[in-house]
């Protein structure tokens, strides 16, 4: 049954974020531009996704276990370190340099698009980089 | 400052149903969406590989399943030179690595549920995106 959610929800955020226009580079763009012509779109997106998922993690989390899994596993690091501000301002760099964070752009290989496609492709290779130089880190 | 293009609607509607797919995820599941660390998990993990797989997949339906019931088209601009989108796919692949998670897996997920780390982080790339914006409008 597991396997199940896992394909409907990759549907469900799929289309969320076709509905949303986020998989449209040039509107996440829109959004970093507070200097010039602002589009405040993506912070609705965070919103509703904010108001609909938290209470749910506050009532749920207490609970013995999830409905179709032994046990709740995420990372429970609450580490703020250099680590963390290092990685997410390359994250933030690349976010601003192509409009592309890896929800839309492996959502928009739907579209056939191949400057979608050397992005996923190249995003992987940092995925896989990282991982060579640090191979007890665990990701989330 | 002006603002342009602006789709509160569709973005909260949107916004909504990805919040629906984190917590259908985390109650089923027990585990948090970042999809970072989902993609990157599916490369390097054995742990849960299928699930992971399964959910990219449908990460890649999400679109396809929008089109046939609307009857819309889903356009994209990526106005951006080859190099530099490998450039941006790396950055984003080391950085979301290094930094444990992404828009979804810090912004949504962790946010969420009230986790300092993943404010800061947050805060972090949108600054560092917002001066990266303003900077290649300057050059």
């Amino acid at each position: 049954m597991s396997k199940i959610i896992s394909l409907v929800c990759g549907v469900i955020f799929g289309i969320g974020l076709t509905v949303s226009q986020m998989i449209d580079p040039a509107k996440v763009l829109g959004f970093l531009n507070i200097f010039g012509d602002w589009d405040p779109s993506l912070a609705f997106v965070m919103i509703g996704a904010l108001i609909i998922s938290s209470p749910f993690f506050h009532l749920f989390k207490n609970n013995n276990k999830p409905i179709f899994s032994e046990k709740f596993s995420y990372s429970q690091t609450k580490e703020i370190n250099k680590k963390l501000i290092v990685g997410s301002s390359l994250f933030g760099a690349g976010w601003g340099l192509a409009g592309l964070c890896p929800g839309p752009a492996i959502a928009s290989l739907a579209l056939l698009n191949i400057n979608s496609a050397i992005f996923v492709v190249t995003m992987f290779i940092g995925f896989y980089l990282v991982k060579l130089s640090e191979p007890t880190t665990q990701a989330r | 400052m002006n603002i342009v293009n602006f789709t509160p609607i569709s973005a909260f509607l949107g916004g909504s149903l990805i919040g629906l797919a984190v917590i259908i995820f985390f109650v089923f599941n027990g585990r948090l969406i970042g999809i970072s660390g989902i993609a990157s998990n599916f490369l390097t993990s054995k742990d849960n590989r299928f699930d992971n797989f399964l959910f990219l997949v449908g990460l890649i339906i999400g679109p396809i399943v929008y089109k046939i019931f609307t009857q819309q088209e889903i356009n994209i601009t990526i106005s951006n030179s080859v190099y530099l989108l490998a450039v941006a796919g790396l950055l984003v692949g080391a950085g979301t690595r290094i930094g444990g998670g992404c828009t979804s897996g810090h912004g949504i997920s962790g946010i969420g549920r009230f986790s300092l780390r993943s404010i800061i982080a947050t805060i972090t790339f949108m600054i560092v995106g917002i001066l990266t914006v303003l900077v290649k409008s300057l050059v």
